[in-house]
């Protein structure tokens, strides 16, 4: 194939590939969240590279099933799923998109560009549904491990904040 | 072929850390002491069970004898184990659980630090992943600790109890062997030795803020790296591994 060929086929992968969501984050592609890295084509076979969030996410594994299943249902045979594990996967390759999502969802996106957990303090976390600054670390850890449990202090609504990592 | 031999078992001491400890962790999953830390703990088991596939089936490759990493979880016995010993002791009280979880954390963090660095570049790779995950984890079992030393008179002597029943077991963390000193001749591995300073400055902040007693050295045990284990260690492995023991080959 020629190059433009190529990368208008790859684009149209892509495309298939917008219809992969993440199992816990309902509404977010694998796209939105930097999981998926890349796309090519060598010699007609399709490669896409992963790379997962965190090292014992259950939903890895249900990711690279539902991939499997767009690409065999779009009747194509010769593909190969790869796992990439550096560079580590961080959460600042979740896009704009992803972050409105998540907002959307009732979820705090990443607070800052990286995540600076070394010490014992929390960073400041916006409320996803009224906005307000006043909230409460309730647990490091919520529903999932990318998650904390939040609480507003002015809504009083709990929350999930999406951690930075 | 000799080198290949040492770093399988080096990486059996990272894997059998991290899924020893993430077993000890499930073990709380249903009986936290609220829900909040219940999810907390069953999250953290997860990241540790996580990290200990990515070791194994590293150290799988690496040995090349035809074992994956669910062969090495499930279809060793104790002697074959690497683990150090504290991250076999039993969950006692929340306090012990989270002072042997703060005294591992900090060393994992100092550890994956140096291996990111690693010449083994699948080690780097694994390092520098985990790394992100135990900086939150020790942030968790931090947090727990200054929580608990410095709150109430009986939170303050669980943990003072648990620092002081723990304490000997965390020596074994920086042991080097020749086994050590050879990978580390290779850029391979990190000295246990070299991570220590910052361990201790870590710990003794987090310890002064908690208003707890950094115990004495004159005890210590060790032994786990070098297969040598407490009782504690069949009575898990009996409990973990019983399932594919029982049906090989299970799957749903």
């Amino acid at each position: 194939m020629t190059a433009i060929v190529t990368s208008a086929y790859n684009a149209k992968i892509r495309g298939l590939l917008d219809e992969v969501y993440d199992p816990e984050l309902p509404g977010l592609t694998i796209a939105d969240l930097g999981v998926l890295r890349g796309v090519s084509t060598d010699n007609g076979q399709v490669a896409i590279t992963l790379t997962p969030t965190y090292s014992g996410c259950p939903a890895t594994q249900v990711i690279e099933m539902q991939v499997r299943d767009v690409l065999l249902r779009a009747g194509l045979q010769d593909f190969r799923i790869d796992t990439e594990l550096a560079p580590a996967w961080s959460s600042e390759w979740i896009t704009e998109r992803g972050r409105a999502k998540l907002r959307e969802l009732g979820i705090a996106p990443p607070v800052g560009r990286r995540g600076d957990a070394s010490d014992y303090c929390d960073p400041e976390v916006e409320c996803p549904r009224c906005g307000a600054s006043n909230t409460e670390k309730i647990s490091e850890f919520g529903s999932t491990a990318c998650k904390a449990h939040y609480r507003c202090r002015a809504c009083l609504e709990p929350f999930d904040y999406f951690k930075c990592i | 072929m000799k080198d290949d031999n040492a770093r399988f078992e080096y990486l059996l001491r990272l894997g059998d850390n991290s899924l020893i400890l993430g077993h000890r962790l499930s073990e709380w999953c249903g009986h936290g002491p609220v829900l909040e830390e219940d999810i907390a703990m069953s999250n953290i088991a997860l990241d540790l069970v996580g990290q200990a596939r990515l070791w194994l089936a590293h150290a799988a490759e690496t040995e090349g004898a035809g074992r994956d990493e669910d062969t090495l979880a499930f279809h060793r016995d104790a002697f074959d184990w690497r683990n150090v010993l504290l991250v076999e002791q039993p969950n006692g009280d929340f306090a012990h659980t989270m002072v042997r979880q703060f005294l591992f954390d900090v060393h994992a963090v100092e550890l994956y630090r140096g291996l990111s660095g690693s010449t083994d570049e699948t080690v780097a790779a694994i390092a520098a992943k985990s790394l992100k995950e135990a900086i939150y984890h020790r942030r968790h079992s931090g947090q727990w600790i200054i929580r608990m030393g410095d709150g109430t008179e009986e939170s303050h002597a669980r943990a003072q109890a648990a620092l002081d029943d723990l304490w000997g077991y965390s020596h074994e963390l920086f042991d080097d062997d020749a086994l050590v000193e050879r990978l580390v001749a290779d850029s391979i591995a990190v000295p246990g030795a070299e991570l220590k300073p910052a361990w201790d400055a870590e710990v003794d902040q987090v310890l002064g803020q908690a208003t707890l007693s950094r115990p004495s050295d004159d005890w210590r045990v060790d032994g786990g790296s070098q297969g040598v284990h407490s009782e504690h260690l069949g009575y898990l492995l009996a409990e973990m591994q019983f399932l594919p023991r029982a049906y090989p080959g299970a799957k749903w």
